[in-house]
């Protein structure tokens, strides 16, 4: 680990203006991944603002009947909040797919939001990787890359996102409340994390001088149809290789609204509302669910080891779709 | 035979200092003015260190010191001063011997300084400019190029015996296929670790992770030209290794450099990443070719065996053993081939070459089975094998057959359908598979020492070690019966270059080779108490010989009459220094050497498996085990339980993969190379059913380390295939292989 300074923040304003005056500065707060990536050289902050002590640990209501979760609220705390799991059951059980029990107790929900991807080149400093180090080429396009993306990929990065919960948060809509030197601005989740492009090191819209202060989830939180479909190669703490953050708003058998957010798969969790929209008046059958899986993966590019992420992540679909039906939300 | 410890379930006596944190492993211990070690890795596969410059981590303050290629000692260079009790026939890796990369992730350098933090720190700090060659690390495409070693490591294939290709023209079921199992790492939870103390003069003890304190110990003597009075090894316990701490690792020679070099301690200890940077389990392809008769018997039988290994070492393993161990078959050819890679030399790893042969073997012979149109289980009883044909000598033991019986019995075996896909429940497919598997029963020399002191206390000791297996407790247990002690009465010290000679501790040899060696001194112990009883004025046990006595509960009492007894303890104060001993060495018997000596089992497995997904879940394994005598059936349940966790990660999920392009594994760390956690453990069920083996070893007991781990990748590998009809025959089973 590479020597740094440490400043601790005590509110959102002194937050902003500690990591605007250090060079090379980065908020810290559970410290799950970022430690980590410090001791292995991935990342290399020269200053790190501790903001755990700022109050932003709590669940709210908001004025238009949804809930805020403030950024520091653990995600252990976050899944098994009485509200979050009565109305938004779909993001308990998106983030207890994830990490451990004693990484969520430590993992913040901000902190969620920021992960960095886990490709295997991306945690050695000795190969090439245009995330970490720009310019210098992308390992896994020609190297292993059984569990990388296959959506939305760029010649120079197909790095997934890793999160569980930004699967459902995606699904779900949910916007981010950020604090930056220009003041507060809210950021929809679909726009907070970035396609690789040509900039793969670059994973999110969120400002380097900026702070997440709270999550907002609307008022419909399809806590009857919805499921979290969790693919990986073993049963727990496992990243996925797909998953599937799946809603339904029903009228007997006939599909008012879906909602479908796909994890393992992309720079970001992948949303297609155009898709979506087809079931819309639909009647909830295989054959339907199946259609929207195609046109979900329309474009979808394999690199060889993980071709057969495309296929598996068309019955993936298929099969969340069909247990938000049947109410199989845990499965 | 009545027993008051062997065969009784006794907790660790050794667990409490474990939970507790008492415990200490080779990195904790504490030693005045310890510096700290970082290695430097190399980042390619082959080529030269065209320059190290340091300049930048020696400026730092606290850094002592950066040692290179450039700058080590010079002394003892030759590669034979490398070797060690388990090296592969070739030339031993040097650390530092001169600026050749030959596998990535090579110890290029060693950065010392006053902390760890300032010694990672300074490591990221060593800029290495390298003049890079074309490596070549991928194993299929260097099939053709594979080669029969000079001298195998393990044993030399079987002569081939009748006519294969006859057989298999004229058998009426046959199947040829090729099974591949990947390279996997050993992982143990602790990371490799030195400390080494310097004690001034030239002299060092070190704390060191190792199977065997000797080999370490004579291998420091060797390379550093010191005597072996100069250096002491230490290891109380060990986290975990599975063979991994098998030969001395470069951790241990680079922390002794340093220690000598700037004579002051140095630990040093390696990282998660650099667990990936030495000895793993080879990749290995095999082909097999099968014939059966119209009955169901085994007619023909060829395994082509190809075994990755470094360009250094002809590293082998017993991959092609089992067949002449498990089936009767006068047709058969066996060969296994090297493949030379710019990879490390591989090295020892939980049952080397059962877990690859066997899993082919067992899978290959279920295909067979269905070939044959006969249910699998019955297949290995129409086949069952009553001596060992690789050297035609009968079994010391083998109940087997009874482990079919109990095990499936348990399993509920007769209640399977033949046919694939034949069982469902909602999404999942569920399937039933079975093996079976064999391992060593091998006992050793060594030497034990036993000191009963005046206090009743009973100390016995012996340079073996506890690689978490329960060495310490069964030692314990042991020696206690032997003298009638209870457990709290006798202590078992090991992991000590000084004391009585014993080898390392793999193989599943360790119970019976030291065992019988503490069993034994214990034995010299019982006849100086019987002598010194009778020494005594109006001796109860006058005119008595050894075999007509007993010790229990602290007395040594006559057989036939119990009212004839004395106490340990009073006998005791009449003795010369108010202590007995026994020192003694064992080896195995001549009479041992006439049989095959193996342990043996069947394992049964339920999975489910996903119809649209191919996911898959082990819902259940009964294994069922003829392993001898059971010394501590809790400690015994809990290897064998491992074992088959083992071997589940075996069947879906163990897999270092090899980055071609870059020469490297590339998931070296325990987020990207898998291996099962505990949601992915569901019913397991272990049985070990009577074997009485009178030859084996004095104390009739075998070993367990690796029978658990053997037969259970094929059974879910077989499970797998009747659960969808699919054979998948590269291992680890991963849903992306049964889409």
């Amino acid at each position: 680990m590479r020597p740094f300074t440490y400043t601790r923040a005590t509110d959102v304003n002194s937050a902003v203006q500690e990591i605007t005056r250090h060079e090379k500065a980065k908020f810290v707060a559970g410290g799950t991944n970022l430690l980590d990536l410090m001791k292995i050289d991935v990342m290399a902050p020269q200053h790190l603002v501790d903001i755990t002590r700022i109050a932003l640990n709590t669940i709210e209501a908001t004025a238009d009947g949804g809930l805020r979760l403030g950024a520091l609220v653990t995600n252990n705390d976050t899944a098994y909040h009485e509200q979050v799991e009565k109305r938004y059951p779909l993001i308990s059980h998106a983030i207890l797919a994830g990490a451990t029990g004693q990484l969520r107790n430590m993992a913040t929900d901000g902190g969620n939001l920021l992960q960095r991807t886990r490709c295997y080149y991306f945690y050695d400093t000795q190969t090439p990787c245009n995330k970490r180090e720009p310019g210098s080429g992308c390992s896994a396009i020609k190297g292993y890359n059984r569990d990388l993306a296959i959506l939305g990929t760029s010649e120079h990065c197909i790095a997934t996102h890793p999160s569980d919960m930004c699967v459902a948060l995606a699904a779900l809509e949910a916007s981010i409340n950020v604090t930056g030197p220009k003041g507060e601005r809210t950021i929809p989740i679909a726009d907070f994390h970035r396609l690789p492009g040509d900039t793969p090191h670059i994973d999110t819209n969120l400002q380097e001088d900026e702070i997440i202060t709270s999550i907002d989830l609307p008022a419909k939180g399809f806590a009857e149809h919805y499921t979290y479909l969790k693919l990986r190669d073993r049963a727990s703490y496992a990243f996925a290789i797909v998953s599937v953050a799946a809603a339904l708003d029903l009228d007997g058998d006939t599909i008012k609204e879906a909602r479908i957010a796909l994890g393992g798969v992309a720079h970001k969790p992948w949303r297609k509302p155009e898709a979506e929209a087809m079931l819309q008046g639909q009647q909830a059958t295989r054959e339907n669910f199946r259609k929207v899986a195609e046109a979900y993966l329309e474009g979808a590019k394999g690199y060889g080891d993980n071709d057969y992420k495309i296929e598996l992540a068309k019955r993936a679909i298929v099969r969340a779709l069909e247990q938000a039906f049947n109410k199989e939300g845990a499965a | 035979m009545k027993t008051d410890q062997i065969g009784k379930e006794r907790n660790r006596v050794d667990g409490k200092a474990k939970v507790t944190g008492e415990a200490k492993y080779a990195a904790e211990f504490e030693a005045e003015n310890l510096a700290y070690g970082v290695v430097v890795s190399s980042g390619i596969a082959k080529g030269k260190i065209k320059s190290i410059d340091a300049s930048k981590a020696l400026a730092l303050d606290g850094v002592l010191q950066v040692f290179t290629h450039e700058n080590r000692p010079g002394y003892m260079w030759l590669d034979k001063n490398y070797k060690d009790d388990d090296a592969p026939p070739g030339s031993p890796f040097r650390p530092l011997y001169d600026n050749e990369v030959q596998f990535s992730m090579q110890p290029i350098a060693l950065v010392v300084a006053e902390t760890f933090e300032l010694a990672r720190y300074a490591a990221m700090l060593v800029e290495v400019a390298y003049e890079t060659a074309e490596h070549d690390t991928d194993f299929d495409a260097n099939l053709e190029q594979a080669y029969e070693p000079e001298e195998y490591k393990a044993s030399e294939p079987p002569k081939p015996r009748g006519d294969v290709d006859k057989a298999l023209a004229e058998a009426s079921a046959r199947i040829e296929q090729t099974y591949t199992h990947p390279a996997e790492h050993h992982n143990p939870m602790e990371m490799h670790a030195s400390t080494a103390v310097w004690e001034g003069d030239g002299k060092l003890t070190v704390y060191d992770k190792i199977q065997g304190v000797q080999n370490s110990q004579q291998y420091i003597a060797s390379a550093f030209g010191m005597s072996q009075d100069e250096v002491r090894v230490i290891s109380p316990f060990v986290g975990g290794a599975f063979g991994s701490g098998l030969r001395p690792q470069y951790q241990l020679f680079l922390a002794v450099l340093a220690a000598r070099e700037l004579q002051r301690s140095v630990r040093v200890v390696m990282t998660r990443q650099q667990m990936f940077s030495f000895g793993h389990r080879p990749k290995t392809l095999q082909r097999f070719k099968l014939g059966a008769d119209a009955d169901g018997k085994l007619q023909a039988l060829q395994q082509e065996v190809y075994g990755e290994t470094s360009r250094f070492e002809d590293y082998s393993e017993d991959v092609v053993l089992w067949p002449g161990v498990l089936y009767p078959c006068d047709n058969t050819k066996l060969t296994h081939k090297l493949v030379g890679l710019d990879v490390y030399t591989p090295l020892d790893m939980r049952a080397p070459g059962g877990t690859t042969g066997i899993y082919a073997l067992e899978c290959a012979i279920d295909e067979l089975a269905y070939e044959a149109g006969v249910d699998p289980l019955e297949f290995r009883k129409k086949n069952y094998s009553e001596k060992d044909q690789n050297e035609d000598k009968p079994f010391s033991s083998k109940e087997l057959r009874e482990c079919y019986r109990q095990g499936a019995e348990k399993f509920g075996w007769s209640k399977r359908k033949m046919e694939p896909r034949s069982m469902k429940d909602g999404h999942q497919l569920i399937g039933w598979g079975m093996a079976q598997g064999a391992w060593e029963a091998n006992q050793a020399e060594a030497s034990a020492k036993a000191v009963l002191s005046k206090d009743g206390k009973l100390t016995v000791s012996s340079a073996t070690a506890d690689i978490g297996t329960g060495t310490y407790t069964v030692m314990t247990q042991i020696a206690a019966e032997a003298l009638g002690l209870s457990l709290e009465d006798v202590t078992f010290k090991l992991g000590d270059s000084d004391l009585p000679k014993a080898p390392l501790e793999g193989g599943s040899k360790t119970v019976a080779t030291v065992g019988s060696a503490v069993k034994k001194a214990c034995e010299q112990v019982q006849e100086k108490l019987l002598k010194l009883a009778q020494e005594q004025s109006n001796s109860p046990l006058a005119e008595t010989k050894l075999e007509d006595v007993e010790f229990s509960e602290g007395r040594i009492s006559l057989k036939r009459d119990a009212s004839k007894s004395m106490q340990l303890q009073d006998l005791l104060q009449h003795s010369e220094n108010g202590s007995l001993e026994g020192e003694v060495s064992t080896k195995p018997s001549d009479e041992s050497k006439e049989y095959a000596r193996y342990a043996h089992s069947a394992v049964f497995a339920e999975v489910k498996v996903d119809e649209d997904l191919g996911t898959v879940k082990v819902t259940r394994v009964v294994t069922a085990v003829a392993g001898g005598r059971i010394v501590n059936p809790k400690t015994a349940r809990s290897q064998i339980l491992g074992g088959m966790v083992w071997g589940m990660g075996v069947a879906l999920h163990e897999h270092t993969v090899m980055d071609n392009h870059l020469g490297r594994f590339i998931n070296h760390d325990l987020d990207k190379y898998h291996v099962p956690v505990n949601a992915d453990v569901q019913e397991m069920e272990v049985i070990f059913v009577e074997e009485e083996d009178e030859v084996v070893n004095p104390l009739g007991v075998k070993g367990l380390g690796e029978i658990g781990v053997v037969g259970v990748a094929p059974a879910i590998a077989n499970a797998i295939f009747h659960a969808t009809g699919k054979r998948v025959r590269e291992l680890p089973i991963t849903m992306d292989k049964l889409l």
